[in-house]
């Protein structure tokens, strides 16, 4: 009973005890786009990129148990489709502006949308007022960029010990509240923290180091997401489309 | 610090055992005294308690009662639903605006009285409704509000306010409520007038645990409040599952708009609920148990304390209840906010636990994982009054009733009908058969199982009522000949938007998407391949969502696509390939308004005009 064996896309994955869909699938080379997922941090279930079909039925892989016999479906048509609406969602629901964000070519949303072959999102722009927190001295955070991952919440809850970071609101109003009464200075937030280096998007950022790796240069410039997965199991990456 | 708010802090946290797991009844203790959690009140609960600002300021910023800003010692919210609206309650609010002086949102300029909205307070049976603080108003009218406006400038009594007691408990003296049950139809399980209270439970004590669960399920019980799960499973799960503490909790959170059942078992058939609960709790194994009351119905908040301690005063809960040596069991009541999406069974476990109401990800189950990681059963209001009905009178006689789901169920039935009120049906009825009864023979369409559920029309009035034809936990509103049921479609969007918790990405911008789609319905802004366009997104949103909201807040438009699929081709315009919802017009606005001038193209020539 330590091992589970079922399959993804028909191909047979062996899990440990204890894995997740995901976990097992990155062992076995099998790239599931994420965002909210990090493997430092406890799985979160939230931006539900990393949805696919568990006999059938649409689960998020990041917290789903792996057991005997289910059959994973992930690239596929339907869950593609899935996904890059997700996506799209996350591009309109915020304010994205890659061509002059500083965490362009490291972005794993934008490196996403490039995999996942969102051109123009077919959904309209909300153009949200979000407002940007500068006040602290090494870092600071853009909700205008913020895909409510909870990266940072979790990893400075549980690596770091400090919660400085918290959800509030709800629905439309939901965002990143920080444990002050005003903003990131009066908190006792490090830019050592390990929550500065979990933001998948150009949200919570370090100051003074924005381009020291050039554009062109940069992680998702070179290869594709996912890549690394990808290469496990000498798969070539491909743009996937429908 | 302000030492008031300090000394007021500590004594709530006090009260609540500096437990940082109540911090729900801890923040509504502060409001109540301060009339709102300021910043600095957050700080001071949040170092009594051990907390930090920003878990307490993300609790207060959860829920719609709860605020950080200041208000009036009063506070009227105005019921905002699709029955309320078709009962006119624009009118009401209307009357409220010009006679208070100030608009929705507002407090008066004494700081005396907010006016606000608030989704379904479950008396559609009674709109126009409110809620004046937790004092409850209905049959609301432009005249009734100036009498309201003028007793509240005189008294600001909320209690002073009503002019008149409902029928039932409802003038019992701790309830005292204007509030009518409208019981229409009497069925025998629970609304019946013979019933033998606490005879479910001698009998249930005589027997084993496994006993009481194999009873159940050869009554072939299934959960009341709408998902449908077999409750003995369900009770084996949580007796099976590890852990020294187990717990049994009550969703009496019924949220769903249009649904109001649960109000009249609160008021008529509370013991009988509770000893449902305590035989819930002999057979997991529990000891102890909560109802989570939603703050709507705080007004029978007393009643039901009474209720307990009545029941603890005969032995019925406490130690070795009914002289049966070793069983414990006690209840406590925890109060929601204003949260629908607390009725789902995670976020209400989050909800007592004194957190913001997100769901939370399953596995692991609330059997395995629940309330402060035990153990814990979650079954319905009406559930737990079925269970103790099995028990008295026998599995075979309840599965007698019905037909492939056993039993009966209760149906709250508002809108445009004759007689709007609780029917306690047997299962298998059809949905025309309750028409009849109710007065609605010419409905255009009924919403059954409320905005989560399915829109149909004639063509399915010959279908019955039961867990695998038409389900619904309790909700039915019919909608006559004049409804534009588009415009209920946009409503029912609206609800999901604003009770989303916004956790998961397609819940949260999906329904909103889904009516702005609705709007450009409305407005004879789409093509033919919008609307599909609009079928797939609610696809979306159906498929990648984490909670039972996200996975049935498309269903209005879903099932009214199916249903009602006309009303949708009637706005449809050929835009010869053009992209029909953009209004170039709207998009220059701004622009042309800057400039100081008016735009060349002539509005003819605008697409889709």
């Amino acid at each position: 009973m330590n091992s589970h064996t079922f399959t993804i896309d028909g191909v047979s994955v062996e899990a440990t005890a204890g894995q997740s869909i995901m976990q097992a699938a990155d062992a076995a080379g099998i790239y599931i786009p994420r965002l909210c997922a990090h493997p430092d941090l406890k799985p979160y279930g939230s931006c539900r990129v990393c949805t696919v079909l568990i006999n059938g039925t649409p689960q998020s892989s990041c917290t789903q148990p792996a057991s005997d016999g289910l059959v994973v479906e992930s690239d596929c048509a339907a869950v593609q489709r899935l996904r890059r609406d997700i996506v799209e969602m996350l591009f309109i629901e915020g304010g994205h502006y890659c061509m002059y964000c500083e965490k362009s070519g490291n972005c794993e949303l934008q490196a996403l949308g490039y995999r996942l072959g969102v051109t123009a999102p077919k959904f309209d722009y909300q153009f949200p007022e979000q407002n940007v927190d500068a006040s602290h001295p090494d870092l600071f955070i853009d909700r205008n960029r913020c895909i409510l991952c909870a990266r940072c919440v979790r990893a400075s809850r549980d690596l770091d010990n400090k919660n400085v970071f918290q959800f509030v609101g709800r629905g439309l109003t939901r965002r990143v509240g920080v444990n002050s009464s005003a903003c990131l200075r009066d908190t006792n937030i490090d830019v050592t923290d390990n929550a500065l280096n979990v933001c998948p998007v150009g949200a919570l950022m370090k100051k003074h180091v924005g381009y020291h790796t050039p554009v062109g240069e940069r992680l998702y410039d070179i290869d594709p997401i996912g890549t690394e997965i990808d290469a496990s199991r000498d798969r070539v990456p491909m743009i996937e489309r429908e | 610090m302000n030492g008031s708010i300090g000394k007021t802090v500590q004594e709530v946290c006090r009260a609540n055992d500096y437990d940082p797991h109540r911090m729900m009844d801890i923040v509504r203790g502060v409001q109540e005294v301060e009339g709102y959690v300021s910043g600095e009140a957050m700080e001071w609960i949040a170092a009594t308690v051990g907390s930090h600002r920003v878990e307490v300021e993300s609790v207060v910023s959860f829920y719609s009662f709860f605020t950080d800003q200041p208000q009036g010692r009063i506070v009227i919210r105005l019921c905002d639903d699709i029955v309320d609206r078709m009962a006119g309650s624009a009118q009401v609010e209307q009357a409220f605006v010009e006679q208070l002086g100030i608009q929705v949102g507002e407090t008066t300029p004494d700081g005396a009285i907010t006016l606000t909205r608030t989704a379904c307070i479950g008396m559609c049976d009674q709109a126009p409704a409110a809620l004046i603080n937790d004092v409850v108003v209905t049959s609301l009218n432009s005249d009734r509000v100036r009498d309201l406006v003028r007793g509240l400038r005189d008294h600001m009594d909320p209690a002073r306010l009503i002019w008149t007691l409902g029928d039932g408990n409802n003038d019992h003296n701790l309830v005292q409520a204007m509030v009518h049950n409208n019981i229409r139809q009497r069925g025998q399980v629970i609304l019946a007038e013979d019933i033998d209270l606490d005879q479910g439970l001698q009998k249930a004590l005589a027997m084993t645990p496994t006993e009481v669960i194999r009873a159940v399920n050869n009554a072939r019980l299934r959960g009341r409040g709408g998902a449908g799960f077999p409750v003995g499973m369900k009770w084996q799960f949580t007796r099976d599952a590890e852990g020294e503490r187990k717990f049994i909790i009550c969703n009496a959170d019924e949220g769903e708009p249009g649904t109001f059942k649960d109000r009249v078992i609160l008021t008529e058939r509370a013991e009988l609920m509770v000893e449902g609960m305590t035989i819930g709790a002999y057979a997991i194994g529990a000891s102890e148990g909560l109802i989570y009351l939603r703050g709507e119905y705080a007004y029978l908040r007393p009643y039901l304390d009474n209720v307990l301690q009545r029941r603890r005063a005969a032995s019925l809960l406490g130690q070795n209840i009914h002289g049966l040596e070793g069983f414990h069991f006690d209840i406590r009541i925890q109060l929601g906010a204003g949260s629908y999406v607390c009725g789902e069974e995670t976020a209400l476990i989050s909800s007592c636990e004194g957190r913001r109401g997100d769901p939370t990800n399953r596995p692991p189950f609330p059997a395995q994982h629940g309330y402060l990681g035990c153990p814990t059963a979650v079954n319905n209001v009406e559930t737990f009054c079925c269970v103790a009905r099995i028990l008295d009178r026998g599995p075979g006689w309840f599965a007698s009733m019905g037909s492939s789901s056993t039993g009966t169920k209760l149906l709250s039935v508002a809108g445009d009908c004759r007689s709007p009120g609780v029917y306690e049906v047997e299962f298998g009825t059809s949905l025309g058969e309750i028409l009849r009864l109710v007065g609605a023979e010419d409905a255009q369409a009924v919403q059954m199982g409320g905005p989560s559920g399915q829109m149909v029309g004639p063509a399915d009035y010959g279908r019955e009522i039961c867990y695998d034809d038409l389900a619904t936990g309790g909700s039915v509103m019919v909608f006559g000949p004049e409804r534009n049921l588009l415009e209920v479609v946009r409503t029912f969007l609206e609800f999901f938007i604003d009770e989303s918790c916004g956790y998961c990405t397609p819940c949260r911008v999906g329904n909103r998407l889904l009516g702005q789609g609705i709007d450009k319905v409305m407005a004879s802004r789409v093509s033919a391949d919008d609307v599909a366009q609009l079928e797939e997104l609610a696809m979306t949103v159906k498929n990648s969502s984490r909670c039972g909201l996200g996975q049935t807040s498309p269903n209005p438009v879903m099932s009214t696509l199916k249903n009602f699929r006309d009303i949708y081709e009637d706005h449809t315009v050929d835009t010869a390939g053009k992209v029909a919802s953009f209004d170039l017009e709207a998009a220059l606005g701004e622009a042309t308004a800057i400039a100081g001038r008016s735009s060349v193209h002539n509005k003819g020539l605008r697409q889709g005009s």
